[in-house]
């Protein structure tokens, strides 16, 4: 049920973006979620469609893209990929390892769709 | 139109969780956040902890539920100040909460605060409380497989404590596994089994947190040029080291994300992750 919070947090940033850029309708939001960050796509699409309702962001399309884990050794400097479970260095086998990715939650971007009486006001 | 906009989504958590470090600080208290399963013993092991550690250190507790104030209760009838946060069906605290129960206890004249979190084996692994350590509870009858169904909590946690021993010999928990998977999941976790209600192996549980809490504390008062008293002036049996342990994992070096060669739209990035993707230095211990 995390992504609930999750997700009230992404529709915030995403609404409040909006608004600033003037848009009339959001169109599609880009998530970038690590595979152990432990998020599940279709509860994150539940909390979505509940959470966008009567909001700019109602209807937009939902894109995640999913970061596989990797690390790097702090002993031999080996960086390599793995999966969720095991952390050792696949050149030395050494525990000390530092994660470099895997564990990303973060709101990437959005497409909105303008709004043509703001536009000619809004300044880039 | 496309707008860029590479931001956290516990954005907001983690900036009022920095408030709750910060707090910690100024005040010299240490921040342990407990996750576990419903059942698995949290509340026994704060209250054999704040036995073992009282006489050292003033402690509070702040008791995270669904609802009901049972466990605050069991806590305040021990004598140590408690507040109770309902969640109301969150399965997990945010830091927002913490900073609530934080108005209500008495910073000044605390050297401990220990966050029961809501019984859960996942939600509460990503929302960072501005804590120093979180520890993860499992317990003998919840069975040794559960590292591998939920990687996640036993790789946030600093500490892992394998609680209910006492119960070994009715469960087919197979320990060496157990031990295996966290060394696998988490190889600089320190395994703590014990049991909170006959006390056996608690000693290298409290002695652990002692270590920690001492750590910080003297830290703090390196940083501070007015130190304060400790609450107790025995010496502690293991030396408090204010030099860190070689850090497994640089903090300094770890705020902006690697280019990811694989997925290209997080290639540009310069993020800062949420924290517990990042564990600070434990002290040498």
């Amino acid at each position: 049920m995390h992504e609930f919070s999750l997700m009230a947090g992404v529709l915030d940033a995403v609404n409040d973006t909006a608004r600033e850029h003037g848009a009339r309708q959001v169109l599609v939001i880009s998530l970038v979620i690590g595979e152990m960050a432990e998020v599940v796509p279709e509860a994150l699409e539940f909390a979505f469609e509940a959470l966008s309702a009567d909001t700019i962001s109602a209807g937009a399309q939902l894109m995640i893209t999913f970061v596989h884990p990797r690390s790097r050794c702090t002993a031999c400097g080996n960086e390599f990929e793995h999966d969720r479970f095991h952390w050792f260095c696949s050149n030395c086998g050494s525990l000390a390892t530092e994660l470099l990715a895997g564990r990303e939650l973060y709101l990437q971007s959005i497409e909105v769709e303008d709004d043509p009486e703001s536009k000619l006001s809004h300044v880039y | 139109m496309y707008i860029n906009i590479q931001k956290p989504i516990l954005d907001q958590n983690d900036r009022l969780a920095a408030d709750i470090k910060e707090q910690a600080r100024v005040h010299h208290i240490y921040l342990l956040d407990l996750l576990a399963s419903p059942g698995a013993g949290k509340t026994s092991l704060i209250l054999a902890t704040i036995a073992a550690l009282r006489h050292r250190y003033r402690i509070a507790v702040i008791e995270g539920d669904i609802a009901s104030q049972v466990d605050a209760q069991k806590i305040k009838d021990a004598g140590i100040p408690a507040v109770q946060i309902n969640t109301g069906g969150i399965c997990h605290l945010e830091a927002r909460m913490i900073l609530r129960a934080l108005d209500v206890l008495d910073l000044p004249n605390l050297d401990m605060i220990i966050i029961e979190n809501v019984g859960n084996l996942v939600c509460p692994t990503d929302f960072y409380l501005g804590e120093d350590a979180k520890a993860m509870i499992l317990s003998v009858p919840e069975g040794h497989d559960k590292p591998l169904k939920y990687p996640g909590v036993f790789q946030v946690a600093r500490a892992v404590v394998l609680n209910k021993i006492d119960t070994l010999n009715a469960f087919d928990f197979d320990e060496r596994q157990f031990a295996e998977d966290i060394h696998q999941l988490n190889p600089q976790a320190p395994v703590f089994p014990l049991s909170a209600t006959t006390a056996r192996g608690l000693d290298a549980w409290t002695q652990w947190l002692d270590a920690q809490i001492q750590c910080k504390t003297s830290a703090s008062a390196l940083v501070d040029s007015q130190t304060r008293a400790p609450a107790s002036s025995t010496t502690p049996d293991t030396s408090p080291a204010p030099a860190p342990a070689p850090p497994l994992v640089p903090p300094s070096s770890s705020g902006s994300l690697a280019p990811a060669s694989s997925s290209p739209p997080a290639s540009s990035l310069a993020f800062v992750p949420t924290p517990p993707f990042y564990k600070e230095p434990s002290c040498s211990l």
